[in-house]
């Protein structure tokens, strides 16, 4: 079995209601998963996530989160 | 109990005795003459019976922690005079419309501004009603003895716990300082109302249930988690932009005092059976008002007097009732014509003439006398 | 795209915190601007109140008027939304009368320190078991963008079109100075070291004041010309800060200008709903 198979990715859940769009979660990524479609945020390099948390926790909006 | 019944009390204490007879458990306030009496008297007695008593920084605060103890869940007073009283109306207000009960006592002196602190004065009659912005219901109640401060203060008490809603106790510095010999009630022996409370479940609460004229008040930390805002609100509590419930809600909190002015009105009629002439009045001059009365009808004069114990909401029915069967109605008042005006709204009939004072000296009997002949 | 360096200490969360337990139903979204501090600061008091592990029934989140003051409509506690600069008023009656409720007081900068100014400061000097946190953006918001009691000098704003040239307060300095017993300070940007921050704001017996740096990018962001709401927290709250225990460490240049985070000041006093009563409760039983 090779080591990408293995992996598991963790789920990133938008709430495209929630979201306002102001970028802070994109801006503050780590590794630049993340990035604005129209007015909302959407996942773009789901592979780059290390589940860091640091975009749910800097959401004003409570519209992202992370789940392993 | 241990005190005698019977004591020579001024009616500030006597306003003390009242409060703590109807249960208030929650004191917060600034000093002011003259009134400070009142809260003197709370922080000697309120720990004594497990109350809380707070001076705050100013009167805006003492306001403000009142509604608070209140939401908490006690009996809650505060007392000022009119400086005060003025900046205690936007708090007043906000207690109006999220229907929190509470009493305030306003020992009115002479104004505007900070005006003559140490002198009488009744020029607050339309502030109790008109000082906060917005259409409010509005409850005051007008002692003139020392005894019935003690009772009125009771009053005051059940009528706002009754109808979720401010209640102003409004007297003059003269029978605030005034000291009189006066019986303390026996407990049981007045009335004593306590606000109505849920027992629905927490999930079910409502804390402006629209199924109700006035909704029981949870206290909080209860159990019932609900929200308080200044803010028009639906029946959850929660701020509103609908137009009809924004207009329900305006009117309803006029319409429960409206519905039930016969339970909130109290007047005393002295000689007003057969009265050719009437006096209106209330507190110190209610006083004179009656020295007068009694000595024209000594001289076989025909006059009455008509005096309210509610001066809000309006005693309009005993006063419309009243013009229909007297030639004149005369309304002594320590200020430049206030209560004279609403007298005139509601008269229908009787000529009216107001006797008014500012000078920081009550209205004597012979002012009054002296208008009365005027009409006999 | 290059990330901005991640300065915080990360903390392996396999599972993303749950705020709905504390969140009213159907109340989201807020009514705050894109890219408003104030979300961000509302999820940090949640989880410090999380783990101060107390019980909904018994805490009160008490606000005041503004922006922040829009708070306690959309947390599942006992929650009073009260008159501009009044919310300490209101919150003491209630913390005096019941003092086993966790009173929490969410308020403005313009609502604590000017309207509200002479409660904040007689709130700190009684001591008064309450935890104030004051949102601090510089900003009256919701009046559109007035300059505030902590608007830098020569800062833009709908009143100061020409530069603001009043010195603005120091929440902290003014807290401590009139007895605070807990003076800290946070900001948006450092969301976890802020939730920290509460909680043991929350955990002191006594007024516990935390003086919170977030930003308001639709009014002063972009009156002084910051990019975005990314950008402002960059220069205000992470740039523009310094722990207080690293700034022992660093050279004063490094330091100057910047504002402390972290616990400012931590003493213990008397606490006031104590006193009363224990003295004043107790002497009068006695007489």
């Amino acid at each position: 079995m090779s080591e990408a198979a293995v992996k598991k990715l963790p789920r990133i859940v938008i709430n495209e209601k929630f979201c306002k769009g102001c970028s802070i979660c994109i801006d503050f990524c780590p590794t630049d998963v993340l990035e604005l479609k129209g007015n909302c945020v959407a996942v773009k390099n789901l592979e780059a996530c290390t589940r860091c948390q640091l975009c749910d926790l800097r959401c004003p909006d409570f519209a992202i989160q992370v789940f392993d | 109990m241990s005190e005698k019944k019977k004591k020579l009390l001024q009616g500030n204490e006597a306003c003390v005795e009242g409060a703590i007879y109807a249960g208030c458990k929650f004191y917060a306030g600034y000093p002011i003459t003259p009134s400070t009496e009142i809260a003197e008297g709370m922080s000697v007695r309120l720990p004594k019976v497990g109350g809380k008593f707070i001076q705050m920084e100013d009167e805006i605060a003492g306001m403000a922690a009142t509604i608070g103890g209140s939401l908490a869940g006690f009996k809650s007073l505060t007392a000022t005079s009119g400086p005060g009283f003025s900046l205690k109306q936007e708090a007043l207000g906000y207690a109006c419309l999220a229907e929190i009960p509470c009493v305030i006592v306003n020992v009115m002196r002479g104004g505007p501004s900070t005006g003559y602190p140490t002198g009488p004065s009744q020029s607050d009659i339309m502030q109790a009603k008109w000082g906060t912005h917005g259409d409010h219901p509005a409850i005051s109640v007008t002692p003139a003895y020392v005894q019935e401060i003690l009772t009125e203060t009771v009053r005051a008490f059940n009528l706002s716990e009754k109808y979720r809603t401010p209640v102003v106790v409004l007297y003059d510095e003269i029978v605030g300082h005034m000291r009189e010999p006066i019986t303390i009630p026996a407990p049981g022996e007045l009335e004593v109302i306590d606000r109505a409370k849920p027992d629905c479940k927490p999930e079910e609460y409502f804390p402006y249930d629209d199924r109700y004229l006035i909704a029981p008040l949870a206290p909080f930390g209860s159990g019932y988690r609900f929200h308080v805002t200044g803010l028009n609100h639906k029946q959850d509590g929660f701020p509103t932009n609908d137009s009809k419930v924004i207009r329900e809600n305006n009117e309803r909190i006029m319409r429960k005092i409206e519905d039930n002015k016969e339970d909130i009105w109290k007047n005393e009629e002295i000689f007003l059976d057969d009265a050719e002439i009437a006096v209106f009045a209330i507190g110190s001059t209610a006083r004179s008002a009656r020295f007068a009365v009694e000595k024209m009808r000594a001289e076989g004069i025909k006059a009455g007097l008509l005096r309210p114990l509610t001066i809000w909401p309006f005693p309009d029915k005993a006063v419309r009732e009243l013009s229909k069967r007297v030639k004149a109605i005369i309304v002594p008042e320590m200020n430049l014509g206030q209560m004279v005006l609403e007298v005139e709204r509601c008269s229908k009939g009787a000529e009216v003439l107001g006797i008014h004072r500012v000078d920081g000296e009550p209205i004597n009997p012979g002012q009054i006398i002296e208008a009365i002949k005027k009409f006999k | 795209m290059s990330a901005p360096a991640v300065t915080e200490k990360k903390e392996k969360i396999s599972v993303p915190f749950d705020y709905n337990k504390y969140l009213r139903p159907n109340k989201l979204p807020h009514i705050w601007c894109p890219g408003c501090g104030h979300g961000i600061v509302l999820k940090a008091m949640l989880r410090a109140i999380h783990n101060a592990g107390l019980d909904q029934d018994k805490v009160c989140v008490v606000s005041g008027i503004g922006c922040s003051s829009r708070t306690p409509g959309y947390v599942d506690f006992n929650t009073l939304h009260t008159l501009h600069g009044r919310a300490l008023s209101f919150a003491t009656g209630i913390k005096f009368a019941k003092p086993d409720m966790k009173v929490i007081v969410v308020t403005g900068d313009g609502d604590a320190l000017a309207i509200g100014g002479n409660h904040f400061i007689h709130t700190c000097r009684r001591n008064i078991d309450l935890t104030v946190l004051v949102f601090t953006n510089a900003t009256y918001g919701m009046t559109g963008g007035q300059y505030s009691p902590t608007t830098p000098i020569g800062s833009q704003a709908t009143t100061s079109r020409y530069g603001s040239i009043e010195p603005p307060f120091d929440a902290c300095e003014m807290a401590k100075a009139a007895g605070a017993t807990f003076v800290a300070r946070g900001t948006a940007y450092h969301t976890l070291e802020l939730e920290k921050t509460i909680l043991e704001a929350i955990n002191h017996k006594g007024t516990s004041v935390v003086d919170i740096i977030d930003a308001c990018p639709t009014y002063f962001g972009r009156m002084n010309k910051y990019k975005s709401a990314t950008h402002m927290m960059e220069v205000i709250e992470k740039d523009g800060t310094v722990n207080v225990k690293q700034a022992d460490k660093l050279p004063p240049e490094k330091v100057q200008g910047k504002a402390l985070r972290g616990v400012l000041h931590k003493v213990e006093r008397p606490e006031y709903c104590e006193q009363y009563e224990s003295l004043i409760m107790e002497k009068a039983k006695g007489k």
